[in-house]
């Protein structure tokens, strides 16, 4: 009867051993998602998928084989088969082994580890740099061998569906929270460097196909570089929390052979023309607002809400506000410069003249506040001259 | 020796009843104004399951929102501020004050002493407690809203939090001092208060591994004072510690807060090994396999636990000198925790093993911490942390070490000495039914999310692409299963202390060797009042 019962519950254990595992670890691989981290379309990220494979396969063994030794104990070595304990209580020679085999196994594992790491960490000989600057909660990408700046926002269709209550089945959005609106283009076969910075908190810029992840820190200029081998589109995320909307900066880069490479540059390079004249002439009231509506609903409407009624206690109304009626000064200075110790960011760097002035003229003459104010691209332009002379007086 | 001790009880006898061995009959007395360590050690553990539940039930609406792609319970700020009081509360409320609450009972009975060295600070030390975590608590309803940028707190976003940001500055202080207090009187307590054969090297490992945790208190609990005022000034007052454009540094709190933060994860989890030190011999009837190595790999988890900070920031970077040296150092800890786990395995080798509660949470605890330990492992490879940095990969890692280590080791130690506190048996069948929902869902809840974690999924978002949706589900089920079964853990308790008929005997455990079973169950109001002659049979790894 006892003997039964035993091979009864040995058998009931080894089942769920085998349930457990084949839940945990096969199981997962058989729904179609990806468990696994990508191998990634770059020499680094290769390595580092590599290093991660063979780190993974060591720490399996090791478990499988303590664990195996427990499982036996617990099966040969229990009471109720009349099992007697044994008196040893230590051993300096088995102490000995076990601390030096892991060491051996460390040295293995570090030996890799450190070239990855060495090579990682060499930027030298890169052929074009980029800069990105991290903003809450956006993406600035200067090409600082070319005339190009591109600021990348979650694309509007996600933003309209992230919203709470937004009614909007978020399975029906192409690459929900995943795309944005002005994409990073690079070239393939190149080595890039990127010198990664913010400019409120700190960000982490991180594609996985490329293989790494770099903060992006106020004050800081980070080095990292890839070398992509394949043309496609690689998606990530910020991945340092940085703010309410921190899981809404997306970041999209899109590689392409170098000849469409060179046409996407000269293109950028003519629409940059196109918007110096447009930031240099008069705007029409109803242009400014027009324009301003639809900078208001991708860059302030998620504190301040569409219906500028803000979000108390942390986000205050635009409708009706004193800085939004008041002096157009103040209201110029506080976007511009945003508010310290809040979460209103200063906009200057993150926006273009045009923007700013379209958006300032919307929430002066939208939700009831009709001041009648509009105010003007070039005014922007000449404020910000002002601020750069200023500060680079003697 | 012996005359003294007559006249001590001869002079106290005339105005302190408590030489009767009764608790104070007043309920103020007894709790409010208690110096007792059974007393202090009791509301430390209520204090701590408390707070489980509520830092457990921010876990919920957090799992809740994460069910499903798309926001549909709370806005992005209010997940921020739950993920950071998630973190504050269980680490500060539930963790350190649950494993001071064992200190507090079970030291003194485990060294033959009396009570605590220092038992007037040790109620301060605990009753500050309630009012830091009132305050913590009450930023949730403040205009400003609770602290959101994580409990890591790395300016400048946390400089962000408005007003309510110098409560939540106070009550770290307050928590600082608690604990401060409670590892200076267990010092005093382990190094003053052994009684006679109860050298060093015969210590019981919980009361090594909190020696050793206390030492790591004081040394890093100021630091964290440090960096918290700090933010505190650069908010309100001014000053740019770490502020870029006043000329300070916003990585240097990240090197601040990581000197304490790490040694920190080890406060939290050398206790854990010293309970299942205790537990593993006890049901496998034979000695702690190895104890002075069990001893000198404490030492050392400890001694490197401080040089291994800058592991938590690799992608801030780091010169490659630096980053070599913090990875090598990191490899470096699996050596004395490797031990550890190979002396547990080799406890149970050739043992006569039963499996009891406390048992089967000690064994749940030696494979689910050593997963946790081997993903660790993982993570200290700089290059491959590259990927891995600030993924669900770290969140399932760091749960790993501290649901499954050291939260299963508080349930293992509540079940393993719940007996002798309450001199009554708590009931074997709701607490292996406690402990199989738990050790199951535990896996629900935090298996999948290595998955998410690799295949590219940040933490601390609200939201995410539909591609995590399914291993967010499961997680989430997982997380529900595993908060609700917490509830049976308290019914247990309930159960043990005021209904149960089974009475304890005072050696409770068949195999238990030490002090602690010598005493009767429940054991006296002063523990030992005569100190005990401890010999080599009185303490499980006799040489």
């Amino acid at each position: 009867m006892k003997k039964e019962n035993t091979v009864i519950v040995s058998l009931a254990v080894l089942a769920a051993v085998i349930a457990a595992t084949w839940l945990l670890l096969v199981a997962p691989g058989l729904t179609g998602n990806e468990i696994n981290m990508p191998r990634g379309v770059s020499s680094l990220s290769i390595g580092h998928y590599e290093l991660h494979m063979a780190v993974l396969w060591i720490c399996a063994i090791i478990g499988i084989l303590v664990f195996s030794a427990m499982f036996i104990s617990i099966f040969l070595h229990r009471k109720s088969r009349g099992h007697v304990a044994a008196k040893f209580s230590h051993s300096t020679t088995a102490e000995i082994i076990w601390t030096i085999i892991p060491v051996l196994i460390l040295v293995g594992m570090a030996i890799p580890a450190t070239t990855a790491l060495i090579e990682m960490e060499d930027s030298s000989g890169s052929e074009m740099t980029v800069k990105i600057t991290g903003f809450q909660w956006r993406w600035k990408y200067d090409y600082l061998d070319e005339d190009i700046t591109i600021i990348s926002s979650l694309d509007a269709e996600s933003n309209a569906a992230r919203q709470l209550d937004s009614g909007i089945d978020v399975n029906s959005v192409e690459h929900y929270l995943l795309n944005v609106d002005h994409p990073l283009v690079l070239p393939v076969g190149k080595k890039i460097k990127f010198l990664i910075t913010a400019d409120d908190v700190i960000h982490a810029w991180w594609v996985p196909a490329l293989g790494w992840k770099r903060d992006a820190i106020p004050g800081f200029i980070n080095e990292a570089w890839v070398n992509i081998d394949e043309p496609g589109t690689y998606r990530g995320q910020c991945a340092e929390l940085c703010g309410r909307d921190h899981g809404f900066m997306p970041i999209v880069v899109i590689a392409l052979p170098q000849d469409e490479y060179d046409v996407w540059v000269s293109q950028q390079l003519a629409g940059n023309t196109e918007q110096q004249e447009d930031a240099a002439r008069l705007w029409t009231r109803q242009e400014l607002m027009d324009h301003g509506k639809t900078v208001y609903e991708t860059s302030c409407s998620s504190c301040h809400q569409l219906d500028g009624k803000g979000l108390m206690p942390a986000f205050p109304a635009l409708a009706g506000s004193t800085i939004a009626t008041g002096p157009i000064e103040d209201h110029i200075n506080i976007v511009m410069n945003g508010k310290p110790g809040t979460a209103m960011v200063a906009w200057r760097n993150q926006l273009s003249d045009s923007d700013i002035a379209s958006a300032l003229t919307y929430t002066r003459n939208a939700f009831g506040n009709e001041t009648g104010d509009v105010v003007q691209p070039i005014t922007i332009a000449d404020i910000k001259r002002q601020a750069t002379e200023l500060r680079t007086a003697p | 020796m012996s005359s003294d001790a007559t006249t001590i009880d001869q002079v106290d006898s005339h105005d302190d009843h408590d030489d009767h061995n009764h608790p104070p009959s007043r309920f103020l007395d007894r709790w409010l104004f208690t110096t007792n360590h059974k007393d202090i050690g009791t509301l430390y553990l209520t204090f701590s399951l408390t707070m489980f539940l509520v830092g457990g039930a921010m876990a919920m609406v957090i799992r809740a929102e994460l069910f499903m792609p798309g926001l549909q319970l709370v806005r992005p700020e209010f997940f921020n501020q739950m993920t950071t009081m998630h973190a504050l509360v269980m680490i500060f409320g539930a963790v350190m004050p649950g494993w001071v609450g064992f200190a507090n009972w079970m030291v003194p009975m485990m060294i033959g002493a009396p009570d605590m060295a220092l038992p007037r600070m040790n109620n301060w030390s605990f009753w500050i407690l309630p009012f830091a975590f009132l305050m913590l608590l009450s930023t949730l309803f403040m205009a400003s809203g609770g602290p959101a940028g994580g409990w890591t707190m790395y300016p400048p976003l946390v400089l962000q939090t408005g007003t309510s940001f110098a409560f939540v500055v106070f009550a770290i202080h307050m928590m600082g001092i608690s604990s401060i207090m409670g590892a200076i009187n267990i010092i005093a307590t382990i190094l003053n208060m052994r009684a006679p054969g109860m050298n060093l090297m015969r210590m019981p490992l919980f009361v090594w591994t909190w020696l050793i945790t206390a030492f790591l208190l004081i040394a890093v609990m100021p630091v964290l004072a440090g960096a918290v005022t700090m933010l505190l000034t650069d908010h309100f007052f001014g000053t740019s510690f770490f502020n870029a454009a006043g000329g300070g540094d916003p990585v240097m709190f990240q090197h601040i807060f990581w000197f304490f933060g790490h040694p920190e994860v080890y406060i939290m989890i050398l206790p854990a090994f010293g309970v299942v030190s205790e537990i593993l011999p006890t049901f496998s009837r034979k000695p702690l396999f190895g104890y002075g190595s069990m001893v000198y790999a404490t030492c050392a988890i400890a001694f490197l636990s401080f040089i291994v900070w800058a592991h938590h920031m690799f992608t801030v970077g780091m010169p490659l000198q630096g980053e070599l040296f913090f990875m090598y150092a990191t490899m470096l800890i699996s050596v004395p925790t490797g031990v550890k786990v190979f002396n547990w395995v080799s406890t149970m080798w050739q043992g006569s093993m039963t499996f009891e509660t406390p048992m089967l949470f000690a064994i749940a605890f030696v494979i689910l911490f050593t997963i946790g330990g081997l993903s660790g492992l993982m993570l200290a490879i700089t290059a491959a942390d590259f990927q891995y940095h600030d993924t669900y990969f770290v969140v399932a890692h760091f749960h790993y070490v501290l649901v499954p280590g050291s939260v299963f080791a508080m349930m293992a130690a509540t079940y393993y000495w719940i007996p002798k506190w309450s001199g009554n048996m708590y009931s074997e069948k709701w607490g292996k039914i406690h402990f199989w929902l738990s050790a199951i869902f535990v896996n629900v809840l935090f298996f999948p999310q290595h998955y998410l974690g690799l295949a590219g999924m940040p933490r601390r978002i609200p939201d995410y692409s539909p591609q995590f949706a399914d291993f967010n589900m499961i997680s989430s089920i997982g997380g529900f299963a595993f908060g609700l079964t917490q509830l049976l853990f308290v019914g247990v308790i309930i159960h043990c202390i005021f209904k149960s008929k089974v009475k304890a005997t005072d050696r409770v455990w068949e195999g238990a060797r030490g002090l602690e079973w010598t005493l009767s169950s429940p054991p006296p109001y002063h523990s030992f009042t005569i100190p005990p002659v401890v010999d080599h049979n009185l303490v499980r790894h006799a040489e």
